[in-house]
């Protein structure tokens, strides 16, 4: 089966986890050692500084490019679909605020980070463990787990900002395709947006991009640190690291969702 | 000093070393030679601490390392350097970023302290104009040559060499293992080095551990090494045609 080998070529250095089970206990194992021995503050806050300027401001680019065109389509798609004329025109505006606030904004941007910054953490953290770069922080007496994973954690706790901007652009792409599509008027649509607002969606929202972010950081981080072989397969850790990270999304959205919403 | 008894590590059941005992001198370069895949750099991970042992012991001036507490350990680590195969340097960083790293992370020395260590070692290793240049800028013999500097910066007490050599022309090679020597001597250094180069092993082999599919085979020093009649030894120092042409020669010569 296609999971298996994925896991298997998977494996990590030290334990070879032929099954999800043990993959998911070495994985528990690194992020405890992430949290020992820690680096030098002096260090560890330009390190953090770095992976803020990479994981989160090298992706807000995309990320409002692509809420800007996911919230225009939905509410265009929502527009599309009321025949109906007794449903009010002011559904177009609730319908984009509640799919982009509630799916759109936290889960789908998390799925695009998991592909951008995921692969890039992956493919860099492999390289450095081909290259024998981990080996020589380790001989220096370094916790390298704590030197590399531990500032993309903290670095992805700004990530729920970068969300809150996907669902500002989202609204607004929205906004603009109601309006200037001319399937709503504006007034319409901000009555849409207002209508039964509930606060705790967007604290349900905010709590899901957090539990994601730490999955971004430190699951593509685990494929990285405990590959094996060349370049080559850095490529293939990127991949097998991007399916793993959305699956584990996914699921998690899930749970979630039944655990706060259900 | 250090004194290696018995040996002993399988990856998932297959033995990799099978009981090895030998002693690396202070102040030698001490070489451990072998076919690729033989265990060299298992063996020396296990030197270093990187790889734990499955038995046997590893003794450093007298101090057993499986019985020591991990904070000894770390301490003992900070004694000792490497130079990696490919050179490991880290490629976010500048030549000079990348030897001030370990002053950094461990030294209690000011600023302007660890400025003047890194050119003093760069300044060693003839590295006097690279400072500002990123790894994947410089040449492969340069990159070794800031390996070294980084390895030393810390003053060591153990240096450890994993193939300095490999990938380099035959002239910066000999330049590269003349320079670990000089280091060696200078500061009373115990020196390991993997490789399987008889360039190297003529050149600086003071104490010569030959291994075998996990086994040590031989030891001896570059003068005996062209002597002695153990096979699977003569096998692989005369592996090579120029090799075998040199011992045609001095027969005839001798006859
Ligand atoms: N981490 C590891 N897991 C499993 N096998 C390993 C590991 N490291 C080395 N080996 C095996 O140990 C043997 C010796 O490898 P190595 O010490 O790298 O050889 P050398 O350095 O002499 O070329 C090889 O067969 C290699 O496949
Ligand atoms: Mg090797």
């Amino acid at each position: 089966m296609k999971f298996n080998i994925l896991i298997f070529t998977h494996a990590t250095a030290t334990h070879y986890p032929m099954n999800y089970l043990a993959s998911i206990g070495s994985y528990a194992i690194m992020v405890r050692e992430v949290f020992k021995k820690p680096t030098k503050w002096r260090i560890m806050k330009s390190l953090i500084l770095k992976e803020i300027d990479d994981l989160i401001f090298g992706s807000l680019g995309i990320i409002i490019f692509i809420s800007f065109f996911i919230g225009g389509v939905v509410a265009i798609q929502t527009a599309l679909n009321i025949s109906n004329p007794l449903i009010p025109r002011n559904l177009i505006g609730f319908a984009t605020r509640q799919s982009v606030i509630l799916e759109f904004a936290p889960t789908f941007t998390s799925i695009i980070m998991a592909g951008k910054v995921g692969s890039y953490i992956t493919s860099s953290i492999g390289t450095m463990r081909v290259t024998e770069q981990i080996d020589a922080l380790e001989v220096m007496g370094v916790n390298s787990l704590n030197y590399l994973v531990f500032p993309k954690i903290v670095a992805m706790f700004f990530y729920p900002f970068a969300v809150a901007i996907a669902m500002y652009i989202g609204i607004l792409g929205g906004w603009i395709a109601g309006v200037f599509g001319g399937f709503s008027s504006s007034a319409d649509f901000v009555e849409g947006l207002q209508l039964d607002f509930i606060p705790y969606h967007v604290t349900y929202s905010f709590i899901k991009s957090v539990v994601f972010a730490f999955v971004i950081a430190t699951v593509p981080s685990y494929h990285g640190y405990y590959m094996k072989g060349g370049a080559l397969e850095v490529g293939k850790a990127a991949t097998v690291s991007f399916v793993w990270t959305s699956v584990v999304i996914i699921i998690l959205n899930y749970v979630l969702t039944q655990l706060m919403l259900g | 000093m250090i004194e290696v008894k018995d040996l002993h590590k399988a990856f998932d059941g297959s033995p990799v070393l099978k009981g090895i005992s030998t002693v690396f001198e202070k102040g030698k370069t001490n070489l451990i030679i072998g076919q690729s895949g033989s265990g060299k750099t298992v063996f020396m991970k296990c030197l270093l601490g990187l790889i734990i042992p499955d038995s046997g012991t590893i003794c450093y001036e007298g101090q057993i390392y499986s019985q020591l507490t991990p904070e000894q350990q770390r301490d003992l680590r900070q004694e000792m350097g490497m130079v990696f195969q490919g050179s490991a340097l880290f490629d976010s960083m500048t030549v000079e970023g990348n030897v001030m790293f370990p002053l950094e992370m461990f030294a209690r020395q000011s600023r302007s302290e660890m400025q003047d260590r890194v050119e003093f070692v760069l300044r060693r290793v003839n590295l006097a104009d690279a400072h500002k240049k990123y790894p994947a800028e410089i040449s492969g013999g340069m990159q070794k040559r800031v390996a070294i500097a980084r390895a030393i910066v810390m003053n060591p007490k153990y240096l450890f060499c994993d193939e300095p050599n490999s990938g380099l022309d035959p002239r910066t090679a000999i330049l590269i293992d003349n320079l670990i020597q000089e280091i060696t001597r200078e500061y009373n250094i115990t020196t390991v080095i993997n490789t399987h180069d008889m360039n190297s092993v003529m050149e600086i082999g003071e104490k010569i551990v030959f291994l075998k599919d996990g086994i040590k085979e031989w030891e001896g020093t570059n003068r005996d090494i062209f002597r002695t009649d153990n096979e699977a030894v003569s096998n692989f120092v005369y592996s090579s045609e120029l090799f075998k042409k040199v011992r045609q020669m001095y027969l005839e010569e001798r006859d």
